[in-house]
């Protein structure tokens, strides 16, 4: 095991892949020279060349435009979004196109792309450098959604994601930049669509994602130790594909559903496992599925206001035992 | 300063009746899919390009086998270029089975890659940088290939197009930037809506490239320029815009008769029509009649068994809905 942080583990993900595929070459605003503003491709430009790490001025649609066409035609190629806000300009590439193409086609095409982009809040960016947008993803169908927690999973899916042959939209989240964790030495793949159970228990599930699996973690803490409560906590790492079968193992288990998420309430990708559950597994549960969400505002910048909208440790906590205590 | 291509002196009679016959292929397979609208069997929308056929013949003659295409919902003269077979086309058209896409894109989204054609684009503007994305990919491997993407002048107004020609230029890609200047952006006068005369070439010093203006219902005019701007992408020296002055004959769609035109415009494009045009041309270089009727009535051929394939084609079955959305050739988004 080597020591990474999460955003070193982005770039050792990609360089794990470059060396090994010639296929493989990457565009973006400022991901070359400058090593990226969030300095997540530092060190790539001078390992792979200006070939294959390209510099692009700030045009989302051709960036993501040119991805797609290079796809078409035998390249692996990764685009980077340097905030997934910006997906909004190039919504129509991401959305009509790449989505929708090998349909379309009746598979004539295939479409083996990454988007990578910087997802989520915590840094006080205001409502337009700060979303969540991996629920709107989720919901266009030919796009595979995957948001890393730790160093370790970032590596693994990152080189998951390059290695897919459809298209995969990686969520890097801001928050999680500095985090420091174990990666495994020598080639390292997570495959998608696989949720890891990162604590087991007994009385509640809390399924999570991303930036909320560690509040989630530090919850279920508190639970156990300050309120006798066993929670299991699932990190579901990847949307699309959805490892549907380990929620379902889970809540037979544990009877009760909470999920945590970080994007606005109406829509957010708890709706659909909430569903899924109350639809599937509606014969295991004890009590009301619960969401825990951000409300369904804009994200405001400043630090105090950003705290309250945001999933908390405290909230999570004050959420899952006040529930708990109705159903008593 | 445009530069206006003039009338080449004669192509080899190879060339000139490979254009001649892919116009007439063109020409008869819309006109003939227009008549299948009113029996009911071509269902959706179609757009056609009847009358801007020199576009797509000059172009498809001039390109390489591997050479890629990316046209528009206006697409069907683009893919019968290529050599795509029409059967396929109808059948597509109709929503069957055997048709092009498995009756899943229908018109305007033609697609056969097998014939170099990476896709018709119905959302205006997108194939530009996904023509350029599939330049860049020619580039890095080096194979010579050149990507040229066909658009309307209505697209030279979105942004789509811009950030395309900036990024290609920068790049030096190996695509050719083809606008169909038809004089309409759908029902509205292209002049009534851009700010410069030439929607496309009077843009292009913006990119430091030349402005390039062809007579787009002359194919062998369309056949110089695509002849040039291929060599000079494949040469290295990046990309070209080009201006193809043209008309379309009907309406932007099947809803659409195209009453906003005067009468008098439309009575001077008909009688420049590329097809009768191109015919008179290759007459007078000496090609007989006889052998022009004939590539007429294998084209009409062509059509009528195109026509027969269609109309006995089954429809798509329930186990076609959710395939080929993955790589896999499945729909399956959870376990």
């Amino acid at each position: 095991m080597a020591e990474l942080t999460y955003r070193g583990a982005i770039a050792a993900g990609i360089a794990q892949e470059m060396e090994r595929d010639p296929a493989v070459v990457m565009l973006g605003e400022d991901i070359g020279a400058a090593g990226g503003v969030f300095k997540l491709t530092e060190g790539l430009l001078d390992q792979f060349g200006p070939e294959r790490i390209r510099d692009t001025p700030i045009s989302e649609q051709a960036i993501v435009g040119a991805a797609m066409g290079a796809a078409m035609t035998g390249l692996r190629p990764i685009a980077e979004l340097m905030f997934s806000d910006f997906f909004a300009v190039s919504w129509d590439m991401v959305a009509n196109q790449i989505a929708k193409t090998r349909y379309m086609t009746d598979g004539q095409v295939t479409l083996p792309l990454v988007l990578r982009t910087a997802n989520g809040a915590g840094l006080r960016f205001g409502a337009q450098h700060s979303q969540s947008i991996e629920n709107w993803a989720m919901a266009i169908p030919g796009l595979k959604v995957v948001a890393p927690a730790n160093p370790a999973d970032m590596k693994g899916l990152m080189a998951a994601a390059i290695r897919d042959d459809d298209p995969v939209i990686v969520c890097e989240h801001k928050a999680l930049f500095a985090e420091k964790g174990d990666v495994p030495e020598g080639e390292h793949v997570v495959p998608l669509g696989q949720a890891s159970v990162l604590r087991e228990g007994s009385d509640v599930t809390l399924v999570a994602l991303a930036a909320m699996v560690p509040r989630a973690l530090d919850a279920a803490e508190r639970l156990a130790t300050d309120h006798g409560v066993d929670a299991e906590v699932i990190d579901l790492r990847s949307l699309i594909p959805l490892d549907a079968q380990a929620i379902l193992r889970s809540v037979a288990k544990t009877s009760r559903l909470f999920t945590i998420e970080e994007n606005p309430r109406v829509g957010g990708w708890g709706a659909e496992i909430v569903s899924l559950v109350a639809d599937e597994g509606f014969y295991s549960l004890d009590a009301p599925l619960v969401r825990i969400t951000t409300p369904h505002i804009p994200l405001p910048s400043a630090a105090a206001l950003e705290d309250l909208a945001i999933p908390s440790v405290d909230r999570i906590v004050e959420t899952v035992t006040r529930r708990l205590d109705e159903a008593r | 300063m445009a530069t206006v291509a003039a009338a080449p002196a004669s192509l080899d009679r190879e060339t000139g009746l490979a254009l001649y016959r892919i116009m007439q292929e063109c020409r008869l397979l819309e006109t003939r899919a227009q008549e299948l609208f009113f029996e009911g069997l071509v269902r959706g929308t179609t757009h056609l390009g009847v009358g801007q056929e020199a576009v797509a013949a000059g172009f498809g003659v001039a390109m390489r086998p591997d050479d890629y295409t990316l046209c528009t919902y206006r697409g069907h003269n683009h893919n019968i270029a290529r050599g795509v077979p029409l059967a396929p086309i109808l059948a597509e058209l109709f929503g069957r089975a055997t048709g092009l896409l498995g009756g899943k894109g229908g018109s305007m989204h033609l697609t056969s890659v097998d014939h170099g054609v990476l896709g018709s684009y119905a959302i205006v503007g997108a194939h530009l940088p996904i023509a350029l994305g599939a330049a860049w990919s020619a580039q890095y491997r080096k194979s010579g290939q050149v990507a040229v993407c066909f658009f309307g002048d209505g697209t030279t107004n979105i942004g789509a197009f811009h950030e395309a020609l900036n990024m290609a230029a920068v790049w030096k890609a190996p695509v050719v930037f083809v606008c169909e200047n038809n004089q309409y952006m759908e029902y509205t006068p292209i002049g009534a809506v851009t700010a410069v005369p030439r929607p496309a070439a009077d843009r292009a010093s913006a990119y430091g490239l030349d402005a390039i203006v062809v007579d787009g219902n002359d194919a062998e005019a369309v056949h110089a320029v695509a002849v040039d701007a291929l060599a000079r992408a494949r040469a290295g020296e990046g990309p070209s815009l080009i201006e193809a002055v043209t008309y379309r004959h009907g309406g932007h769609s099947r809803a659409d008769p195209g009453k906003y035109r005067p009468d008098d415009e439309v009575a001077a494009w008909k009688a420049r029509d590329p097809i009768p045009a191109y015919r008179a041309r290759l007459e007078a270089a000496g090609v007989p009649a006889a052998e022009l009727d004939a590539i007429d009535e294998a084209a009409r051929a062509k059509v009528d068994g195109a026509e027969q394939e269609a109309r006995a084609a089954p429809e798509p079955g329930a186990d076609v809905l959710e395939t080929q959305v993955w790589a896999d050739g499945s729909s399956r988004w959870r376990n």
